[in-house]
């Protein structure tokens, strides 16, 4: 295992150190229980937003706390659902009387952690909402799985339902803005490596010189099938058909779409996977009116990318434009 | 009667039993999870170890919730919530018992089970733990009606719960990650079902022994 970490065991305390000192004007961070927080919070009158998640997806979720977006970020061991008295302290420390959202990427260990911490919260008489992404495609929604995935969409929830929030809207209003949100999109992920978690010191899983995993989750979790690499615009066309034939996107939608790196892919792959995704979206007749292009939701320094797009309509595109303040997504300020 | 030092004999031994297992957990828990079970269980049950000396001199149902509390805020990930509410509800169903008598143990493991059940909205034949604690519950419960005592209850409910662990091998996996996995689930033994077998096994090995 090559990586730039001093103790295995140190690495999510000694990053939450680095974002401390990075960040100052946007968050503060505590610890024990661990949790990233707007450097302003509790804003008062404001619906606060929580979401947490295993590390290791960086900029996800911590990166999006700030203005215009998250309030709180609570961080687990790398890839393990944080826990329920990180998320109850969150909340409590974001709940400006409007009431929290809690936004959870649709996992078992984060759905339960996140309903305890829910309980709780109540108990203590703060109004708590949730939200359970589930976009993944790759994962057939049925009786006989946990259900979907929660992958890229959740960075357009966080995004749009953040800038719901900062306008004024009710708790109610906001957590149906973020389920529209996930309604309306779709993601599909594929991987050239694996990725090391730094506790397990080898490789998730192995993949051949010359094999792709198509449909990967973002903790390495097998995707629909394993195959030889291909060009770049075969994968493409790989992921997107299965997206859009999935909601379906329809010929005069408008999207918002993202391509996002694993962790350890180039930016000049995804700007040719992204050339590529316009090209074929232009060919069902889809319009992409904004995207994101970079890395955003993170699998360590897996190899790889994902695809997610989102139905936009003109509430999703004004509120996506609305200002927003983090260390991870930067506009309009 | 099983004593308050007997429960904490089992809780310390438990610890020094997940600790020696932290890689076979973790192991299984590769072939169709996210190779973390192990750890999970064993940072979880460190923490519990540094909390009872604390609560040595309180009641076991304290004692128990004390365990709960300490999982849910330590282990995360679906192991925390599940485990956390196992001990948290056997702990409710104990409270200000000093000692315990075999209806004791049968409705705490009960309770215990029916709050896996509500946290994981789970049953029985999904490649759970569930699979180990159920026949390992019901097993305890006819050994008692049949005039056994605490000590053979334990061992019987040993002996289900590692037969229950091995009929997960074959099963398809319905809830949590290893469900991603589909058909590929299959020829494996699930990760929480072995690690529930392993505490029973530490429970006849530490309670109503001698
Ligand atoms: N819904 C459920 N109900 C009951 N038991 C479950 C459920 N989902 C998973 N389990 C049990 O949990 C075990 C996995 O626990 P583990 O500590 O590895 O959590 P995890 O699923 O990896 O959590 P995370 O995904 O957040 O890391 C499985 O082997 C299974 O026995
Ligand atoms: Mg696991």
């Amino acid at each position: 295992m090559k990586k730039l970490i001093n103790k295995p065991e140190d690495v999510v305390r000694e990053e939450l150190e680095g974002i401390a000192l990075a960040h100052p004007d946007l968050v503060k961070v505590h610890y024990e229980p661990d949790y990233i927080v707007r450097a302003d919070a509790p804003v008062k009158g404001k619906v606060g937003l929580v979401s947490g998640g295993g590390s290791g997806h960086e900029p996800l979720h911590g990166g999006f706390v700030g203005m215009g977006m998250l309030d709180a970020a609570c961080p687990g061991a790398v890839f393990t659902s944080p826990t329920p008295d990180q998320m109850l302290e969150a909340t409590k420390a974001v709940d400006g009387g409007a009431g929290v959202l809690h936004i959870v990427k649709n996992y078992t260990g984060d759905v339960m952690n996140f309903e305890m911490a829910a309980e709780m919260a109540q108990m203590e008489g703060i109004e708590v909402a949730s939200v359970v992404t589930n976009d993944d495609v790759a994962v057939q929604d049925s009786l006989y799985t946990a259900g979907r995935r929660g992958v890229g969409i959740t960075v357009f929830v966080e995004k749009i339902a953040g800038a719901a929030a900062e306008e004024g809207r009710s708790l109610a209003e906001v957590t149906a803005v973020a389920k529209k949100v996930n309604d309306w999109g779709r993601s599909m992920g594929m991987a050239l490596t694996s990725c090391v978690v730094p506790q397990a010191g080898k490789p998730t899983f192995d993949l051949g010189e010359d094999e792709m995993e198509i449909g990967i989750g973002i903790h390495g979790e097998p995707g629909r099938k394993r195959m030889k690499i291909a060009p770049v615009d075969e994968i493409v066309e790989m992921l997107a058909e299965p997206i859009i034939s999935d909601l379906p996107y329809k010929e005069g939608d408008k999207v918002i779409a993202m391509v996002n790196g694993m962790g350890g892919t180039p930016l000049i792959e995804l700007y040719i996977a992204y050339r590529k995704l316009h090209h074929v979206l232009e060919g069902h007749g889809i319009t992409i009116v904004r995207n994101l292009v970079g890395n955003y939701i993170t699998s360590l320094e897996m190899a790889g990318m994902s695809i997610t797009l989102m139905k936009a309509d003109d509430e999703l595109i004004k509120l996506w434009d609305a200002p927003v303040k983090t260390a991870g997504l930067r506009w309009g300020v | 009667m099983i004593t308050k030092e007997e429960i904490l004999a089992w809780l310390h031994r438990y610890r020094e039993v997940l600790a020696e297992n932290k890689e076979y957990l973790t192991e299984l828990d590769a072939a169709i999870g996210d190779a973390d079970h192990g750890i999970n269980m064993d940072r979880g049950f460190g923490a519990v170890e540094k909390k009872l000396d604390g609560v040595a001199e309180k009641d076991i149902g304290t004692i128990l919730k004390t365990v709960g509390m300490t999982l849910v805020s330590t282990v995360g990930g679906a192991g925390g919530p599940l485990y956390g509410t196992f001990f948290l509800k056997a702990g409710m169903t104990l409270s200000g018992k000093n000692e315990l008598s075999a209806e004791d143990m049968v409705a705490a493991l009960n309770a215990a089970i029916e709050g896996v059940k509500m946290r994981g909205k789970a049953t029985t034949g999904e490649k759970t733990m569930l699979d180990a604690l159920v026949p390992a519950l019901e097993a305890m419960q006819k050994t008692i009606a049949d005039g056994g005592d605490i000590h053979a209850a334990l061992e019987a409910a040993t002996a289900a719960a590692e037969e229950g662990m091995k009929a997960t091998i074959p099963m398809l996996a319905t809830k949590g990650r290893a469900s991603y996995l589909g058909e590929r689930s299959i020829g494996h033994q699930d990760p929480g079902a072995t690690s529930s077998w392993l505490m029973l096994k530490t429970a006849a090995e530490t309670i109503g022994a001698s």
